[in-house]
């Protein structure tokens, strides 16, 4: 006779999802070694849409994967490097245990290593999805350029890092695709918009990273080495798009023996000095499209003007950088706007009393100055490049409380709070900022007033007053309040099914609300403690 | 002479503090070596000068090694080789020890010998030996440790070899062994054992990975999917204006928020660093938590699991049902025109003249019904009750003046109000008159009594509702209590009453008459019946959602059903569409005290002890084309909450006019008109 019922947890969500454990033991690895794989691998947790299916009755708190997912690892190459890796520290150990210096030296030279090309491939198919994953990725290369070697971090991996950042900065140098930056207390953020795709990350200050212990190193080395071979990848795509020499160069092409001096490498990675093009790339002349140019109105032609005046700001410009001041994050705005920039010891050869300087860029207070330059503080190049225009360099003299310093990420929505410096900084670019002012929440002493009537006092017993004629008021407030009547009635009629996500939204708004209506007071305060 | 036994000082001795204390402790060791010397001393017959000596082999003890001090008890020390006693030595004194350390030059030599009893004195020679056993040095005298060395080999150098065999010839060939091995490998690296010496590690080149990036022929089917299926990471959020390093000063923080910064758990807070000000750039310090803050983004990179989540982007307007404007929906009450005040306590009933409306009778806690007239507010006529009123009814009748009274004490009081025209007052009277109130029958449950201008009728129960009917000659009356026969229904023109109901079915609530049909509504707790009186059968059962019904009312076609409850709730009951409501709304923040909808307008009023009365359109359809419409227009706020939170007990419409009367815990009567 056919079996009737079907055997619980045998289709479905339970033989889609596999818990940890039961990876591990289809894989055979160590808990190390899985983890190790996910990372480059990219394989992550789902979570489940009927977790107590998948959890085959219970609700115990449990990370499932993919079985498709894991069934993908199980036929990776590499995992045989892992196992390979664990015999050759096995044999490593018993060689050193006995002492046998010749077979430990001949055990080295064999050591496994593993390629991560496919896996670089597999993880991104089209140029545009490794584009996509840059933030992570240059964000821990640029935290990694900045520690010292140690243990764990080996000195390979921290040159790298290195390299392939300093090399990515050139790139967008050359292509003039640097939109946004800001100078944060967590470090300095850029924004560059590469082949379509914004590309946000962060760059700690030029400061020695304090050493900290509750921080895996190992989980960090391995995301490293994938994004190493991902960057190197990346960086020689780019520099090929736009005819640049991989690795880059200077100046005209020399020989190969050269390149590796350390000198050379010292210019070529200061970002000060522009890089040799290849001569069988022809020119790409920046066409305008001039059509374009016309119609104020659309997002497109405004974004193509913000780029040209980007890419034009410093031209004709000579930046002279004085020691304290960070001379990476400066050379890569100021080169991106076309200018020159020098320091002392600097590989442009440029002199603190040459006549060419037209802006110095200083931090701390000068005693001695040049009549026929201009001395800005660092904010100055930063503020200009999220201005899309050179500012005035009155308010950033050295010296000179500096204006505020906004965030060019954020986005500015009716009913937010914007300080006035902000919005009088989105009108000097061009936005329309009246929608945004009318719409900022008004504080008590902003509300108009309704005025309070002083009632004579009733005298005692019967009493007969002159009737007066009833006035229907016309006043702002009655019609606040009307509507606001109106939208009460509106929401008592409201249905269940609605209820929850309507209260919800509200919360919010009030919640952000509140917040701006806060920070309008404490801005108010300020003001008046200033005066 | 050599001591022949070891000797210990006696215990009682007493040790002075003189130079001399050291050198004793050196001669008490010494004398515990001395036992051992004598083993090796020659034997005494060679030596003629030790036998001669006869007195000490006289005090030779033969007791063996039995301790000296089991003899402390007795006169004797031990026994001769002749078996007799030895006497115990006399015992010296303190004074004559003293005085032999002073005098006696060779005091420090001497060695009490327990053994005997007498003192042994040291020779040159055993001190001497004693003091190089306790410094350390051989114990011989005059052992020198450092003799030349005499060795095994001559250091003369010969001209002939010791060894005289020639090398042999495998020390001038290359070694077999070695040969062997590197053979071995040279086979195993031919058969494909082993591999050679590694070439050297080619330095990694980057290449172009994405050159074959258009040509889609070669990905596979399951490669195309997992593009498909993947979920990228969200983005790590951008910074705000707060994260500046010179941000404005609104965004750092107070000494409060500083305080529910650090106070606050390190998940709670907004921002996860706290805002500061630098006014140079050569002055911001290095965030401390940036790599930490790094790992935390792999950790959800690699460990956070993903899922897709739709999010509704609407605009909370929206969600919001499209009402009408309350301007094309009028009239309807919306200004609060008078308080009628004279009550002392609750007004716990109020109800207007039917068809003309100028009259509004009310009652109360402090036991009186008042008459008052609605145009200007003023009482104009009072009755006295013996006690609380819970309810007054005007009869539907036009023609007559009646006033049906419940109140405490079981009674319920048909009044003439004696107020209006003077015509229908004067039939009333009579009327009245005529009531047969003397044919009772005997043993009846409810008594009448005709008194002056009103008849009394005695209840079993406390009333807590009476009611008319639409044709003015029947009334029913709702007791207080939870019992079966707490419903009765009396007819005016016969002076009876009679009970409908035999079985409980539930806490009665409310009872109203259908207003054109012979059918009573009973409200319980839960539910709401619907009786035929003519047939006095059970016509329908309605389930209302409410926990706790507290009034009842009807619309004008006895069609559709007003309810409200004390868990705050309203129903509308269309007795056309089924048992169920039609509609329910929750719209009151306290419990809904009466319901009243009005006979001419399309009004619907709920009063509550919230403080508030709330005003709704509601437009009933009889033909099924057309759904019913209720559309919230006005909240009303009036009268003041009691002390045990109650506010509006009482409400009705006037029967001509869009006007709202509603009755107050507060001892006030309010008139609502627009």
């Amino acid at each position: 006779m056919k079996d009737r019922f079907k055997q619980k947890y045998t289709a479905g969500a339970a033989v889609a999802y596999m818990s940890r454990k039961q990876a591990l033991k289809k894989l055979q690895l160590t808990l190390k070694d899985f983890r190790r794989l996910c990372i480059i691998k990219g394989i992550y947790p789902h979570e489940p849409a009927h977790k107590k299916q998948a959890n085959k009755g219970s609700t115990a708190n449990k990370v499932f994967y993919y079985r498709k997912d894991i069934n993908f690892l199980a036929h990776e190459p590499i995992i045989n490097k892992f196992r390979d890796y664990k015999v050759f520290l096995r044999k490593l150990n018993h060689l050193k245990a006995k002492k046998e210096e010749d077979k430990l030296k001949k055990l080295y030279e064999n050591k496994p290593v593993y390629s991560l090309d496919t896996i670089v491939k597999e993880r991104f198919p089209t140029f545009g999805s490794a584009l996509r994953d840059m933030d992570d990725a240059l964000s821990l290369c640029f935290t990694f350029a900045m520690l010292p070697h140690t243990r764990v971090l080996k000195e390979g991996m921290i040159d790298s890092c290195r390299k392939l950042t300093a090399e990515f900065m050139h790139y967008v140098i050359e292509s003039q695709s640097l939109r946004n930056t800001f100078i944060s207390i967590k470090g300095i953020y850029y924004q560059a918009e590469v082949h379509g795709e914004k590309i946000t990350w962060v760059v700690p200050h030029e400061r020695g990273l304090p050493h900290v212990t509750d921080v895996d190193f190992t989980v960090l080395v391995t995301f490293v080495e994938f994004y190493i071979a991902m960057l190197g990848f990346v960086n020689f795509k780019l520099y090929q798009d736009i005819g640049l020499f991989y690795p880059p160069q200077i100046g005209q092409v020399v020989k190969t023996d050269e390149m590796e001096t350390e000198e050379y490498k010292e210019k070529v990675y200061s970002l000060a000095k522009p890089l040799a093009k290849r001569k069988d790339v022809e020119q790409a002349e920046d066409d305008e499209p001039l059509d374009l140019l016309g119609e104020d109105s659309d997002a497109l032609a405004q974004k193509v003007r913000e780029a040209k005046s980007i890419k034009t700001m410093f031209k004709g410009c000579v930046f002279y950088l004085n020691r304290e001041c960070p001379k990476e994050a400066l050379t890569f705005i100021i080169r991106n706007g076309g200018g020159i920039v020098g320091w002392e010891g600097g590989p442009t050869d440029l002199k603190a009393d040459s006549k060419n300087i037209s802006h110095h860029v200083v931090d701390r207070p000068m005693d001695k100055l040049e009549v026929n330059r201009l001395y800005v503080q660092p904010q100055w190049v930063f503020d200009c490049l999220n201005a899309r225009r050179k500012l005035p360099t009155e308010r950033y003299m050295p010296g000179v409380a500096l204006p505020p310093h906004f965030s060019p990420f954020t986005s500015e929505k009716a009913g937010d709070y914007i300080p006035f410096e902000r919005l009088e900084e989105l009108r000097s670019m061009g936005k329309d900022v009246s929608d945004l002012e009318a719409a900022i929440p008004k504080t008590m002493d902003e509300l108009p007033m309704r005025r309070k009537e002083v009632k004579p006092e009733k005298p005692k017993g019967i009493h007969i007053a002159v009737g007066q004629m009833h006035k229907k008021s016309k006043e702002k407030f009655h019609e606040t309040v009307e509507k606001g009547q109106e939208l009460k009635m509106r929401e008592l009629m409201i249905s269940k099914k609605h209820q929850r996500v309507y209260h919800s939204m509200k919360t919010t708004f009030k919640r952000n609300r509140n917040d701006a209506l806060k920070l309008k007071k404490k801005a108010k305060l300020a003001k008046a403690t200033e005066a | 002479m050599a001591s022949t036994s070891a000797a210990t000082p006696l215990k009682n001795k007493r040790k002075f503090e003189n130079g001399k204390k050291k050198p004793k402790t050196l001669k008490d060791e010494f004398g515990e070596k001395l036992d051992i010397k004598p083993v090796i001393v020659p034997p005494k017959p060679a030596d003629e000068y030790d036998y001669d000596s006869s007195d000490e082999e006289d005090l030779r003890n033969t007791i063996g090694n039995i301790p000296i001090k089991w003899y402390d008890d007795e006169d004797h020390i031990g026994y001769d080789k002749f078996g007799e006693k030895i006497a115990k030595p006399a015992k010296k004194g303190e004074i004559e020890t003293f005085l032999e350390k002073m005098e006696d030059p060779d005091y420090w030599r001497k060695v009490f010998d327990k053994q005997t009893g007498t003192d042994v004195k040291l020779t040159d020679e055993q001190i001497e030996k004693i003091h190089n056993i306790a410094t350390g040095k051989y114990p011989t005298i005059g052992y020198n440790p450092y003799e030349p060395f005499l060795d095994i080999f001559s250091s003369q150098k010969e001209i002939h070899p010791i060894d005289n065999r020639p090398e042999p010839k495998s020390r001038f060939i290359p070694s077999k062994d070695e040969m062997r091995m590197v053979s071995r490998m040279v086979h195993a690296i031919k058969m494909g054992w082993a591999k050679g010496p590694r070439a050297k590690k080619e330095e990694h080149k980057s290449y172009d990975l994405w050159a074959s990036e258009d040509a889609l022929d070669n990905v596979t089917k399951s490669q195309l999917s997992r593009m498909r299926v993947h979920m990228p990471a969200p983005k790590v959020a951008l910074p705000t204006h707060a994260e500046s390093y010179n941000p404005p000063e609104e965004y750092i923080f107070d000494d409060e928020e500083r305080k529910k910064w650090e106070e606050a758990e390190k998940e709670d807070r907004v921002l996860n660093f706290m805002p500061s000000k630098y006014d140079a750039l050569r002055k911001v310090p290095q965030y401390d938590k940036f790599i930490t803050e790094r790992f935390e983004r792999c950790l959800d990179l690699y460990l956070a699991p993903r899922q897709r989540k739709m999010r509704i982007h609407a605009d909370p307007t929206d969600l919001l049902p499209d009402l009408p404007n309350p301007n094309d929906l009028r009239p309807f009450p919306t200004t609060l025109a008078f308080y009628m005040r004279g009550h002392t306590g609750q007004v716990r009933a109020i109800t207007v003249e039917p068809e003309r409306g100028e009259l509004l009778a009310s009652g109360g806690e402090d036991g009186t019904v008042r008459i008052w007239m609605i145009a200007t507010g003023r009482c104009i006529k009072t009755f006295q009750m013996d006690g609380e009123v819970t309810s007054v009814s005007f009869s539907p009748v036009a023609d007559r003046t009646l006033l049906a009274v419940a109140y405490e004490g079981k009674y319920v009081a048909i009044l003439n109000t004696g107020c209006g025209d003077r015509l229908h007052v004067q039939q009333t009277e009579a009327l009245l008159a005529e009531t047969p109130t003397d044919a009772q029958e005997d043993g009846a449950v409810v008594t009448w009594r005709k008194s002056k201008e009103k008849l009394m009728l005695k209840m079993p129960n406390e009333v807590r509702q009476v009611t008319w009917h639409s044709k003015g000659d029947y009334f029913a009356s709702v007791a207080i209590d939870d019992i079966a026969k707490s419903v009765y229904v009396h007819q005016l023109s016969k002076a009876k009453s009679q009970c409908p109901f035999q079985k409980r079915k539930g806490h009665v609530q409310a009872v109203t008459f259908h207003p054109t049909q012979a059918r009573l509504f009973v409200a319980t707790k839960i539910h709401v019946r619907e009786y035929d009186l003519a047939r006095c059968v059970l016509v329908k059962k309605l389930i209302t959602g409410c926990k706790h019904i507290s009034t009842m009312a009807t619309d004008a076609n006895g069609e559709n059903l007003f309810l409200g409850g004390l868990d705050r709730r309203f129903c509308w009951m269309d007795l056309q569409m089924g048992n169920k409501p039609w509609k329910k709304l929750k719209h009151h923040t306290a419990a809904v005290r009466s319901v009243a909808y009005h006979k001419k307008y399309p009004l619907l009023a709920t009063v509550s002890d919230d403080g508030t009365a709330m005003v709704y359109y509601a437009r009933i359809y009889t033909d099924f084309v057309k759904d019913n419409e209720l559309y919230p227009v006005k909240r009303l706020r009036a009268h003041e909450k009691t002390p045990n939170d109650l506010c509006m007990l009482h409400t009705t419409w006037h029967p001509t006019q869009p006007w709202l009367i509603t009755a107050g815990a507060d001892g006030t009567i309010a008139l609502f008109t627009y």
